[in-house]
């Protein structure tokens, strides 16, 4: 056997062995050993994942100076698990993320009822990122599907994380059962490709097969169905709301970042993979013109009417996924390179919102945005953080999240797809409305009882720090796309 | 030169430093906070302008190219905005007049900020004065180094924010808000003509850089500039690219204060007097004749003809805005308009430079005028400043902009009146001082275009030592006012606030004896100045005719020839001091005209017509969204068979 074909999954194993050091430090480390106060709390997962980073920066730009070329891709297990220089931006993403949702959960995680349950929280984390891994890289229907099980089984165990809070019961119960509804979906779906094919691998479905019936159809239909599922596009979506606002609000923001952005990611390459089947390609197009219309429309739709935060962040990320996932139409480098620069800055803000959502979630237990009236008065810089964020999520010109707009329609528009990009441009419009709102409720309305100024603690601030400077920096320090781009490969 | 990058980012930081943080440390009172505020700006900005010293003697003392040349430097360049074929780049790139303008800014930037430190002390606001004149300079360091067009658009829409803050600072005098408010609009109204003529010149040039006929230099990793690739169709359509070029020139004149978008200048005059100095007499007003010089490459090939708008535009203005100054008695004003008609003598002069002859497109002799506009631009730029400066240690003085409560100050104030009286001289273009070469340099271009233009020219110049003069003799002689001096007497103006003075009258003696020519050309290479004899000794007899005349009306105590004169003239009189009443043109045609007649029947469609289609894409939202709440039901089983329905439906879309 070649062992240096591990090298090419050096990022999982790096991964793994943070999982591994973890998993050790919290046999003799955890709670109930020193009396009930936590030794290892914070600072050891943010660090071991931070080192993880910082490996992979590495190992993306090596010292010679020579970086790696689009398409030096390293393969293992006979073409299985496939890694390109793109697959380790992403990661580089997801990771990041996951290092922000660590850092926001620190007050949560100091709860009394949670104190014993801190380390099963950052292990089942990461394995859930390792699952992404995997299926990002993977180049085969079963290694996808291991990924895909490992990213969302242990999701499941963290909505339930609040175990004793009957919302949090609640929003598992569903999410487990719509999950293994749509995984199961998916499966079926894989094995009639399987049988139409004769191949489980991405590459060769395409190649080998060039007539294409019904019941293949039927098969990817089953697959974009359960896709569908980890990215809740309308009309898959329907778990989300109820899944969001019932999980700890943790795990919401990782569950409407982190998760969305693998799976984004996986569908773009495989439909790279599928694009040399002219009928597939042209299907698969056809498809998703519709879901990401139906996604973004239907999302603010909802959005309009919530009053209560995460629900309302559930349907604004509704809406989100579908911009995440319009550069998918046509497929092109261009697409590849504008979709994961639209993850990135979507990541912060995102986290960045929902940072502040947790914050004060977790020193006031005040969730509706009638609360947030008057917020400004009294936690000027949280307002004015949050604000920040909703202008980059909406797109408002000197954020980030403009120019990853920006980029997303530029591709999609090149691709043909004009009018598309039109009807997203206009719900642009009315999503600008419901962030808005919020922003209307902290500076504008006045409240009889508002939330009561505080402080919130140092890992909160630094991953608020993080977000801002990602969404203030990313916007005009363009030569991170234009770096991204260098990687990026399409039809 | 990679340390060029902190002569943008050192007052960036110092900006954002003293923007943000609350200086006042200590909680006790505003002491501490002033003076921190005030020691961050200013030693940042000592930093930056000893950069910018540095950079340019690099610069000018590094080898020619082979053509005799200096090497366009461009040490650093990345690409900001790709919009396919198109890109928006920002960076840096040194050349002889950025780095020329580099020299300018930063030591005008850095005196005014030490004289602030005395002319600012104890008002409210310190800290935020010294943030916005850090944001100023960064912005306009930002301008002159910027390595295409677009870039320079965005820093000059940055200097013109900070103009208008910095105008506006006594935000509680209704005078400021709308002075503030006056000049950005103005300004922008001219950029938006700017921003068009980027736009054509873009699509056309397939390129936002500037056009060079030299070697540009590279860093290792820097983006490479888009050449300008105008096709043979668009150069043979011949008017494209010139009309992009005089769009281009619309915006300038706006930042320039060009006759007739000039009205914003003298209003401007209500910002804090440092800052007149600073933005609205030498460094940001230079902005349009720096753009014109910048795309000078673009002009001498695409429209040479073209030019002869700057030059008639520069020649009016000139004139328009001397006789004015001849009649106002606030100081500031004055130099307002003088300010407008200097910058004027600048745009004639880069307007006056005509193609060569053979087969070179430029040649130094027929462009004297390029080298004299940046010549005039570098002097100006020191005696307005001192000038000004000068204005403000009277003001503080005296507590009024009125001549009539100044007179005999001489006495009082050594001095910034010596000071005063060598800058006077130096606008005067008396021989030795500095004025008087770049002006002759001028006249002489002017004379070379059209001998009409060279006694136009002449006859402005004349009337700049007469008003100047009217000035100076107003300010430090004549009646001695002193009932109202009795009370509180003027006295000389703390340390930082004469040094300034005294250093930038030091560098306007000096000046003038600079090998400018050797330094900044059209072409690049060197170029020996020659006094044109002829021009230089006409200029000299006339400017001291002219303050003669201005001694013999106004040095003494009383008055009686200029009260006979205003008597003789009473409307011209008027006219002059009411600029003319173009200000009140300019308020019936947008009050009366655009205001009315147009805008109210377009707002009137757009809260009928336009936001009535979006209350009803709104209602019909809301309607919507009602509707289809219910398939939210909540229920796990309804979740699934709508999942279900979904994937078929898929299946549906894609065989169909």
């Amino acid at each position: 056997m070649d062992y240096s074909q591990f090298l090419s999954m050096q990022a999982e194993l790096s991964l793994l062995a943070v999982i591994i050091v973890l998993f050790v430090a919290d046999l003799f480390m955890s709670a109930d050993n020193k009396g009930g106060k936590g030794v290892y709390n914070t600072p050891l997962p943010v660090a071991l994942l931070a080192l993880h980073t910082l490996f992979l920066l590495y190992s993306l730009c090596p010292q010679s100076g020579s970086c790696h070329h689009a398409l030096s891709a390293g393969s293992a297990f006979g073409g299985m698990f496939l890694s390109t220089p793109m697959t380790t931006i992403v990661k580089l993403t997801l990771n990041l993320g996951t290092l922000i949702v660590f850092l926001m959960a620190h007050r949560w995680l100091s709860r009394e009822e949670n104190l014993v349950k801190q380390g099963e929280f950052y292990i089942i984390t990461l394995f859930t990122l390792l699952g992404m891994y995997f299926m990002m890289s993977s180049g085969h229907f079963l290694m996808f599907f291991i990924g895909l099980e490992l990213a969302s089984v242990p999701i499941s165990a963290l909505v339930a994380f609040d175990k004793y809070r009957y919302e949090s019961a609640e929003a598992a119960a569903k999410f487990i059962l719509l999950a293994l509804f749509s995984a199961s979906l998916l499966l079926y779906g894989v094995s009639l490709i399987y049988g139409c094919s004769g191949s489980l691998y991405f590459a060769d479905i395409s190649r080998f097969f060039p007539s294409v019936d019904a019941l293949f159809l039927l098969g990817v239909a089953f697959f974009v169905a359960g896709m569908g599922f980890k990215l809740s596009l309308v009309p898959f979506h329907l778990w989300t709301a109820d899944t969001y606002q019932g999980a700890p609000t943790v795990v919401t923001a990782h569950l409407s970042v982190l998760s969305k952005g693998a799976a984004a990611f996986t569908l773009l390459s495989i439909l790279i993979h599928f694009s040399f089947n002219e009928i597939i390609f042209q299907a698969w197009n056809e498809v998703f013109v519709w879901l990401i219309i139906a996604s973004i429309t239907v999302g603010n739709l909802f959005a309009i009417r919530q009053r209560n935060l995460k629900r309302f962040m559930a349907f604004s990320a509704i809406s989100q996924a579908g911009y995440l996932i319009l550069p998918i139409l046509g497929g092109t480098a261009q697409g590849m390179s504008s979709m994961v620069y639209y993850l990135i800055v979507y990541t912060v803000a995102n986290l960045g919102a929902f940072a502040v959502i947790n914050t004060i979630e977790q020193h006031s237990g005040k969730l509706l945005i009638d609360d947030y009236n008057g917020l400004y008065r009294t936690n000027p810089k949280l307002s004015f953080l949050l604000t920040l964020c909703l202008f980059s999520l909406a797109g408002i010109p000197p954020f980030a999240g403009f120019f990853s707009k920006f980029f997303v329609f530029m591709a999609a528009f090149s691709a043909g797809w004009h009018w598309v990009v039109l009807v997203a441009l206009i719900n642009t419009v009315i999503s600008l409305y419901y962030y808005l709102l919020i922003v209307k409720a902290m500076y504008i309305l006045p409240s009889e009882t508002p939330i009561s100024p505080f402080r919130s603690d140092r890992y909160t601030r630094a991953a608020l720090f993080i977000c801002l400077a990602g969404v203030i920096l990313l916007g005009l320090v363009g030569s991170l796309y234009t770096y991204i781009d260098t990687f990026s490969f399409g039809v | 030169m990679e340390h060029t990058i902190f002569i943008l980012l050192l007052p960036l930081f110092s900006f954002l430093l003293i923007g943000v943080i609350d200086m006042d440390i200590t909680k006790t009172g505003k002491v501490w906070s002033h003076k921190a505020a005030g020691l961050i700006g200013t030693s940042s900005l000592a930093v930056v302008t000893l950069l910018s010293y540095l950079t340019a003697y690099e610069y000018f003392t590094a080898e020619r190219l082979t053509d005799g040349t200096f090497a366009t430097i461009v040490p650093y360049n990345f690409t900001w905005l790709p919009l396919g074929t198109l890109h928006f780049d920002l960076g840096i790139l040194l050349d002889p007049i950025s780095v020329m303008m580099l020299v300018v800014i930063s030591t005008v930037s850095l005196m005014v900020h030490l004289y602030s430190f005395g002319y600012m002390n104890g008002e409210k606001g310190f800290q935020r004065y010294y943030a916005f004149l850090s944001l100023f300079t960064m912005s306009m360091l930002g301008l002159v180094l910027a390595t295409n067009i677009f870039q320079m658009y965005l820093f000059w829409e940055l200097v013109g924010v900070s103009s208008y803050l910095l105008i506006g600072f006594y935000y509680t005098s209704p005078a400021a808000i709308a002075a503030s408010k006056k000049a950005f609009i103005v300004t922008r109204f001219a950029d938006m003509f700017f921003l068009v003529g980027i736009l054509i010149f873009g699509y056309f040039a397939e390129s936002f850089s500037f056009s060079f006929s030299g070697t540009i230099q590279l860093a290792e990793g820097a983006a490479a500039f888009q050449t300008v690739n105008i096709s043979k169709e668009v150069a043979a359509a011949g008017f494209l690219i010139p009309t992009a070029l005089v769009l281009m020139f619309i915006g300038g004149a706006g930042k320039s204060a060009m006759f007739p978008l000039h009205i914003w200048l003298p209003d401007a005059m209500e910002g804090p007097t440092p800052v007149s100095a600073l933005i609205h007499a030498a460094t940001m007003v230079v902005a349009g004749v720096f753009q014109i010089a910048r795309m000078f490459p673009m002009w001498m090939e695409y429209a040479p003809d073209s030019l002869s708008i700057v030059v008639w535009v520069g020649a009016l203005t000139a004139f328009y805005a001397a006789a004015v100054a001849c009649v106002q008695t606030d100081i500031k004003r004055v130099l307002a308009f003088s300010t407008i008609s200097q910058i004027a003598f600048m745009m004639v002069a880069l307007g006056a430079c005509l193609p060569g002859h053979g087969d070179h497109l430029i040649d130094n002799h027929s462009s004297l005028g390029y080298m004299a506009s940046m010549f005039h631009l570098f002097t100006h730029a020191m005696f307005k400043a001192c000038l000004f400066l000068g204005a403000g240690c009277i003001i503080h003085a005296v507590h009024s902009n009125e001549m009539s409560d100044m007179g005999g100050l001489r006495k009082y104030m050594p001095i910034t009146h010596a000071t005063f009286l060598i800058s006077c001289l130096a606008i005067a273009g008396i021989p030795g001082l500095s004025g008087f070469f770049s002006k002759d340099e001028i006249i002489t271009a002017c004379f070379a275009y059209s001998p009409l233009l060279g006694w136009w020219m002449t006859v402005v110049a004349a009337m700049t030592a007469f008003y100047m003069f009217r000035l100076y003799y107003g300010i430090f002689w004549g009646k001695d006012n002193s009932e109202a001096y009795a009370h509180h007497t003027p006295h000389e103006a703390s340390w930082t606030m004469t040094v300034p003075l005294i250093v930038l009258s030091l560098i306007t003696i000096v000046g003038g004896w600079i090998p400018f020519g050797h330094l900044v050309s059209a072409t690049g290479q060197a170029y020996d100045i020659h006094l044109n004899t002829q021009v230089a000794v006409t200029s000299s007899v006339i400017a001291i005719v002219a303050i003669g005349l201005a001694t013999w009306i106004f040095a003494g105590k009383q008055q009686p020839i200029a009260q006979k004169m205003y008597a003789a003239a009473p409307r011209l009189h008027r006219w002059a001091y009411k600029r003319f009443y173009l200000d009140e043109v300019y308020q019936f045609v947008t009050h009366r005209i655009i205001f009315r007649r147009i805008s109210s029947p377009i707002a009137r469609f757009d809260r009928r017509v336009i936001d009535g289609f979006f209350d009803f894409l709104a209602w019909g939202t809301h309607r919507t969204a009602a509707l289809i709440r219910n398939f939210q039901s909540g229920n796990v089983q309804h979740y699934a068979f709508a999942f279900l329905l979904g994937a078929l439906l898929l299946l549906l879309l894609m065989i169909f």
